[in-house]
């Protein structure tokens, strides 16, 4: 009898350790999925024209104030979701029509560095159009956490819902569409796709144009978590990249199992190992580590260069 | 090359020497300050350029190695009281390490990837140095203060031209040993490494080994720059040295001309005014211009690259041979050729 009240303690706080942890593995599921999204994103674009998306997390960005100027201008939720998506759609099209096509055939360098300039384009547009403030962003998730015991919110569950529509409609999009399938023809064999008849410069664009697209999705779903401002997607975009790197860059599926699977080992080597504060280093140490052991991730195509 | 080409850029050497040199008696202080600013810069921009523009090594990340150097000076000055003279060289040794052993892993890195893995280590610089375990070295977010270096041997100068004399002399050594060391058989061989990888060393270039080193001198460069910003400024801190800044010398060397060495101090100038002018147009015009130096940089970027891949200098180089007539035609050497593939990347048609 003398040891029961102890040995309630100790389980009570392992229970409430237990509960703390299931908390930061659901908010890094979450995290995951808006990592998982971007680094879709990335794959996407890397795909069709072996390039890696400096901007990426930039037009993400852009196109979240662009669904908050609405929502400031009264428009509901939703309908600011879909404006975005398609405005961001158009601008990616756009974007690899005036500036990425004139660099299709520049070596690595020109094109790394064309990136970075609309990188810093979209963050000064942003900053000069909506202001360097930090606002927040609403989610249309509200209430209740949605399931009991509060180990994750209402937010952050609605993010991976969505973020499972995003990949379930992407994978039909290239599965399932004539498209989709003319899109994979000229990603992967550009010279016989043009032969039977693909635009293939059109397809590009038109993957830029998805890029933004579901890059701005991850954007309005990370804007609650990170709050509004012209810098909050430069932690997203390193994620995304230790996602993409760490599931091969050339294979979706990869990145969208290397974003969760960072998304969590961040989250919890963030909260139990080196602190909330150092967790953009932990993405560091993954894009490294992945890239000193496996180059190639862990679900990538290994490169054999011809010499 | 001995003839109307290096002359002309021998006199423009000699010419810019002179000038830098009576700029600390002409100007006032903050100006001196500001010059000194612009000196400290171009030996980052150098040191870049050599990674980045003759051994075509991506790095969007020398920011840290600048912060690096600017750390290393700063605790081995005010936690282990060492000189200056002293600081700033070891400081910058550790940087060659660090970037050494950065090239390493860096080797297996296409192009694309070193990007990446550069990027991220731009992101992360702030956190790492802000990191509650260095706090007793590092400050923390508070970063450290120091006293600025006073004049010795009771020279008759005020400190500030005293500080830019300094960085004016490390500014001619480093750029007097990045000129020989790209003229001569490394920089050709570092060039080639660029171009032909695979030539390269078919050729018997040991690639590796020059890629890490060459990875190490470029960050020793950064490290000394560091270093003396730490002097000049006379304060580190955590967010300073931001993805922001290692931007910023990326912005530097492509507006001044990729493997272009005097292109440094053109990139220089404008890294370091470009803000500036952009603060003063602030006062005018609201919150909304410090978007400006974002706007501009970005567009120049890529206008740069559409327009004249070879930056200022290399605009430069190609008025002064249209001006100087030439007996034979000029064969380029050294010299970045951007539409050469630095990767051999296949493109489809």
């Amino acid at each position: 009898m003398r040891c029961a009240a102890p040995i309630s303690a100790t389980s009570e706080g392992a229970l409430k350790r237990l509960a703390e942890f299931l908390h930061q593995l659901a908010s890094g599921l979450a995290l995951g999925g808006v990592y998982a999204i971007m680094a879709l994103a990335l794959v996407m674009i890397y795909q069709a024209t072996h390039l890696i998306n400096f901007a990426q997390g930039e037009m993400a960005m852009f196109s979240t104030y662009f669904a908050w100027k609405l929502m400031d201008l009264g428009e509901p939720y939703w309908f600011a979701f879909f404006a975005t998506v398609i405005a961001s759609f158009i601008g990616g099209v756009v974007i690899e029509r005036l500036v990425v096509r004139p660099f299709a055939n520049a070596p690595i360098l020109a094109s790394v560095i064309v990136f970075i300039g609309l990188s810093l384009i979209f963050n000064s547009l942003a900053g000069w159009l909506y202001g360097f403030s930090v606002t927040s962003f609403d989610s249309p998730f509200n209430g209740r956490p949605w399931f009991g015991a509060g180990y994750i919110s209402a937010h952050e569950a609605g993010a991976v819902v969505v973020t499972l529509c995003v990949l379930a409609l992407v994978y039909a999009f290239f599965r399932l569409t004539p498209l989709g399938l003319a899109m994979r023809a000229a990603a992967q064999n550009p010279v016989s796709s043009r032969l039977v008849g693909i635009r293939v410069g059109w397809m590009l664009a038109i993957g830029w144009g998805l890029a933004a697209a579901i890059g701005s999705v991850a954007g309005m779903m990370a804007a609650p978590i990170v709050y509004l401002d012209p810098n909050m997607m430069g932690g997203v975009l390193l994620y995304a990249f230790a996602g993409a790197v760490l599931g091969g860059i050339d294979n979706p599926f990869g990145a969208v199992f290397g974003g969760i699977a960072v998304g969590v080992l961040g989250n919890l080597i963030g909260a139990y190992v080196v602190g909330d504060e150092v967790k953009l280093s932990v993405a560091l140490a993954i894009i490294i580590a992945v890239l000193v052991w496996r180059p190639s991730g862990l679900f990538g195509r290994r490169l054999v260069a011809r010499v | 090359m001995a003839d109307a080409d290096g002359a002309l850029g021998a006199l423009v050497a000699i010419a810019v020497g002179i000038l830098a040199l009576a700029f600390p008696f002409a100007a006032s202080g903050y100006h001196i300050y500001q010059g000194a600013q612009v000196l400290i810069l171009a030996v980052a921009l150098l040191g870049l350029n050599l990674l980045t523009g003759f051994n075509g090594q991506i790095s969007l990340g020398h920011g840290a190695f600048f912060a690096i150097g600017s750390y290393g000076a700063a605790i081995l000055m005010v936690k282990f009281g060492f000189p200056y003279w002293a600081a700033i060289p070891l400081a910058s040794v550790v940087c060659f390490i660090a970037g050494f052993l950065f090239g390493f892993p860096a080797l297996r890195f296409g192009g694309l990837y070193l990007a990446l893995a550069t990027f991220a280590l731009a992101v992360a610089t702030p956190q790492i140095l802000s990191y509650k375990g260095f706090d007793a070295l590092t400050g923390g977010s508070q970063g450290l203060t120091l006293a600025k270096p006073g004049v010795p041997f009771g020279i008759a100068l005020t400190p500030d031209q005293w500080l830019y004399l300094v960085c004016l002399a490390c500014a001619a050594a480093l750029y007097w040993a990045a000129r020989n060391l790209v003229r001569g058989r490394i920089g050709r061989a570092l060039v080639a490494i660029r171009d032909q990888p695979i030539a390269a060393e078919t050729m018997g270039i040991n690639a590796a080994l020059y890629k890490t080193t060459c990875f190490g001198v470029s960050a020793l460069y950064a490290g000394v720059a560091g270093g003396l910003s730490t002097l000049a400024v006379g304060f580190v801190s955590p967010e300073s040295f931001g993805l922001a800044l290692s931007l910023a010398f990326l912005v530097g060397i492509v507006v001044g001309g990729l493997a272009s060495l005097g292109g440094a101090l053109f990139g220089a100038l404008f890294i370091e005014f470009v803000p500036n002018i952009a603060d003063q147009l602030t006062v005018s015009f609201g919150d909304g211009a410090k978007a400006l130096p974002g706007a501009i940089y970005g567009a120049l970027l890529i206008l740069v690259m559409a327009a004249m891949p070879t930056g200022v200098a290399g605009a430069a180089r190609a008025a002064a041979r249209a001006l100087t007539p030439s007996r034979q035609p000029k064969v380029e050497t050294g010299g970045v050729n951007v539409a050469v593939n630095y990767e051999g990347k296949e493109k489809s048609p």
